[in-house]
C-alpha cells in the first residue's frame, strides 16, 4: 500500500508495528504515549492471533513481552520516561537471553515524575544499556512521522537479526505530532525456528536463560554479546547530513531538536551564515566515524539537545581533538524555538562575520 | 518369578542429580510435576517458567521447554507465552518471596485476569537461596536471619495466606494447599498438580497449587524435624485443603440435572 495518510506519531508507530507483523503488545498508560496503547488495544486485536494486554505495571508489560517474544512472536511494549525506568529490569533480561523485542520510549521531562512535556533526558539511559550488566540496546531516533513508520518496521528486523531488544526513542512532541506518512511494504520475516520456545514436541527440550553461575561461562556469554555489539557498531549506524557540504558550523542534534535545528538553519542561511546539521538516526550505535569525517571540512560543531548535555559525550568521543565542540541545550521539557537556536548560533559563531570560537 | 518394574524415574525428569539440600521439598515437587507430565502426556507441549530462587535451575531437571524469569515475574512471562500459544500447557513454578513479595502484582493480576495457566507455589516460609531471610510467609514468631527475635505482627505483620487471598479473585477456578512432608500429603499434592494441569487443558482459567515444603537447612532442623514442623506449625498458619474449586459447566449441568 502506497497511499499517503495523515496520522499522529503514536498511531503511526502502532500501525507500522502491526504491518511489520507485531502480534503482541502489552503496556501501561502513561502520558504522552497513551494514544499508542489505545491504538493497539483496537487494532492489534483485529489481526488473527493479535494480543493486547493492558498490564498491571510497566514491569509486567516488559516481562509479558519477553514471554510472547520467546515463542517467536513479534512483540512490543511502549511507555514514557518513568515507565521506561521500570522496564529496565526486563530490557536487561531480553539482552541477556537474546530475545528480540521493540521498546518504544516517548520521552517526557524528568528526572522523577518530571512533567509530560517533550524532552530528551533519557539519552544516557537508552544508549548506555539502562539496566544492569554489560549490554547495549540498538536505539533508533526518528525525527519525522515518516521515519517513525520506517524505523518501527526496521526496528523489528534489527531485533530479529541480532536477537536483541531495540528501542525507538522519540519524545512527546513526536508522539503527538501529525504528518502525512506512507507505510512501506514490510520485509518478509527471517527468524529461525530454533530460537522459538514452542514446547519440545517429540524432540529435545530446550531452555532460555541468562543465569550462568560459573563466572567463566558468564564471561564467555558477555564476550559473545560484545562481539555481536561490535558487528552492530560496524554495520548499523545511520545518520542524515543536512547542508553540511559547505558548512562553517555543524549542529549535531537528533529527533525533535534536529527539527528545531533545521528551522534555525533555514533562518541563518539566507543571512549568509553557513550552518549545517548532522543528525544521528541511530543513537547506539552512534555514527562516530561519519561525524568525525565531517571535521575534515568543518571545525565548529554545536551539540544541541533538549537535555543537559548527554549526547555530547558521544560527540566528544567523535570530535575531541579534531574540532571545536560547543553545547546548547534546555532540559525539563522545554522545546527551544528555531529563533532561539538561530540567535545562539549567530552570537557564538558569526558575530564578527565569521565563525569564531565561543568565549 | 520374573522381576516386575513397579517404580522408575519419570520420562519427563532429566537424568541429573538434584543440587537441592538433603530434605528439601523441591526435588519431590519436581518429580511430582514430571510424573504428571508423563501421565497427561504433555511433555511435548509444556512450557515452564522457573523462578529466581532455589528452583532457578529447574530447567536442569524438568525435561520440558523452559524460560528463565526475573524475580517474581513468572506469571507475566507465562501470560505472554500462553497468549501466543493457547494450546500449550504453560506453568510457572515459584517460591514464596517470588510469588508473594516481589511478584505479588504479577501473580495477583494474572490470577485476576483468569490467565489459563498453572502456578505451582512452593512455600517454605523463608528465602532459601539467599540464606534463610524472612519471607512473606514466615510464620508468627519464626526466627530467621532478618527476624532474629521472631516474626512479630507489630514489626513484620502477618504471614501472607496466598491461597485464601487468591480464592477471592473471580478469575481463579481451582486453588488448593498441599504439603510434601508425609507420603499421604505427597500423594495429595500429586493429585492437585494433575488437577491443575487438567483444568488448564480444559481451558478453565487460573489454577494455583501451594505446596508447603521443608527447608531443613534454613530452619536449622533435621529433615525429619522439618517435616514434623510443617504439621505442627506451618499448617496452623496455612491450613491444608481445597480453597476453591469451581465445577465445570458440564459438571454444573450434571448437578442441576440431579437436583431436578
Amino acid at each position: 500500500m502506497t497511499e499517503k495518510v495523515l496520522m499522529s506519531g503514536n498511531h503511526i508507530i502502532g500501525e507500522a508495528a502491526i504491518r511489520a507483523g507485531c502480534r503482541f503488545y502489552a503496556g501501561y498508560p502513561i502520558t504522552p504515549q497513551n494514544e499508542l496503547c489505545e491504538y493497539m488495544s483496537e487494532h492489534i486485536r483485529e489481526q488473527e492471533g493479535g494480543v493486547f494486554i493492558q498490564s498491571e505495571s510497566e514491569i509486567a508489560a516488559v516481562n509479558m513481552v519477553e514471554g510472547a517474544a520467546s515463542t517467536g512472536a513479534r512483540a512490543m511494549t511502549s511507555s514514557s520516561s518513568p515507565g521506561i525506568s521500570l522496564k529496565q529490569e526486563g530490557i536487561s533480561f531480553l539482552a541477556a537471553c537474546e530475545i528480540p523485542a521493540l521498546i518504544v520510549n516517548i520521552m517526557r521531562g524528568g528526572p522523577g515524575l518530571g512533567n509530560i512535556r517533550p524532552s530528551q533526558g533519557d539519552y544516557f539511559q537508552a544508549t548506555r544499556g539502562g539496566g544492569h550488566g554489560d549490554y547495549r540496546t540498538i536505539v533508533l531516533a526518528p525525527a519525522t512521522c515518516q521515519e517513525m513508520a520506517d524505523l518501527t518496521m526496521d526496528a523489528f528486523d534489527l531485533a530479529d537479526r541480532y536477537r536483541t531488544p531495540v528501542m525507538l526513542l522519540a519524545d512527546g512532541m513526536m508522539g503527538q505530532m501529525m504528518e502525512p506518512v506512507v507505510f512501506k511494504e514490510p520485509k518478509p520475516r527471517d527468524y529461525p525456528d530454533m530460537f522459538m520456545l514452542r514446547g519440545a514436541g517429540g524432540g529435545k527440550s530446550h531452555f532460555i536463560r541468562g543465569l550462568l553461575l560459573d563466572q567463566l561461562e558468564e564471561e564467555e556469554h558477555n564476550w559473545k554479546l560484545a562481539r555481536k555489539y561490535a558487528i552492530i557498531e560496524q554495520r548499523e549506524t545511520r545518520c542524515e547530513y543536512f547542508q553540511t557540504e559547505d558548512a562553517d558550523v555543524v549542529i549535531v542534534a537528533y529527533g525533535t531538536s534536529a527539527r528545531v535545528a533545521k528551522g534555525a538553519i533555514k533562518r541563518l542561511r539566507p543571512m549568509g551564515m553557513k550552518v549545517g546539521l548532522f543528525r544521528p538516526i541511530t543513537l547506539w550505535p552512534f555514527p562516530m566515524n561519519e561525524l568525525r569525517k565531517l571535521s575534515e571540512k568543518t571545525k565548529y560543531f554545536l551539540d544541541f539537545e533538549m537535555s543537559l548535555g548527554q549526547m555530547i559525550d558521544d560527540v566528544r568521543l567523535a570530535l575531541q581533538g579534531y574540532a571545536d565542540i560547543g553545547f546548547f541545550g534546555r532540559p525539563g521539557g522545554v522545546v527551544p524555538t528555531p529563533v532561539e537556536l538561530a540567535n545562539i548560533i549567530e552570537q557564538r559563531y558569526f558575530k564578527n562575520n565569521g565563525p569564531e570560537k565561543r568565549g | 518369578m520374573p522381576m516386575k518394574k513397579i517404580f522408575s524415574k519419570p520420562a519427563s525428569l532429566k537424568d541429573a542429580p538434584f543440587h537441592y539440600c538433603p530434605g528439601c521439598g523441591h526435588s519431590i515437587a519436581h518429580r511430582l510435576l514430571c510424573e504428571a507430565f508423563d501421565e497427561l502426556d504433555i511433555r511435548g507441549i509444556a512450557i515452564g517458567v522457573p523462578p529466581a530462587g532455589c528452583a532457578v535451575l529447574a530447567y536442569n531437571y524438568l525435561d520440558v521447554d523452559m524460560i528463565e524469569s526475573a524475580h517474581g515475574r513468572g506469571p507475566a512471562v507465562a501470560t505472554g507465552i500462553k497468549r501466543m500459544l493457547p494450546d500449550r500447557v504453560v506453568f510457572s513454578y515459584q517460591g514464596d518471596g517470588d510469588l508473594a513479595a516481589i511478584g505479588i502484582a504479577e501473580s495477583f493480576h494474572a490470577a485476576n485476569r483468569g490467565e489459563n495457566i498453572s502456578v505451582f507455589f512452593i512455600n517454605n516460609a523463608v528465602y532459601g537461596m539467599t540464606g534463610g531471610q524472612m519471607a512473606p510467609t514466615t510464620t508468627m514468631g519464626q526466627r530467621t536471619t532478618t527476624s532474629p527475635l521472631g516474626r512479630s505482627k507489630e514489626l513484620e505483620g502477618h504471614p501472607v495466606q496466598v491461597c485464601e487471598l487468591f480464592s477471592h479473585l473471580r478469575g481463579t477456578t481451582y486453588i488448593e494447599r498441599c504439603a510434601v512432608n508425609t507420603p499421604a500429603n505427597i500423594l495429595k499434592t500429586k493429585k492437585a498438580i494433575l488437577k491443575s494441569l487438567q483444568y488448564q487443558i480444559d481451558k478453565r482459567g487460573f489454577t494455583l497449587v501451594e505446596i508447603l515444603s521443608p527447608c531443613p537447612t534454613n530452619w536449622k532442623m533435621s529433615p525429619v524435624e522439618a517435616c514434623k514442623w510443617i504439621s505442627d506449625v506451618m499448617t496452623k498458619e496455612f491450613p491444608l485443603g481445597v480453597m476453591k474449586d469451581i465445577p465445570s459447566a458440564q459438571q454444573k449441568k450434571g448437578v442441576d440435572a440431579h437436583e431436578q
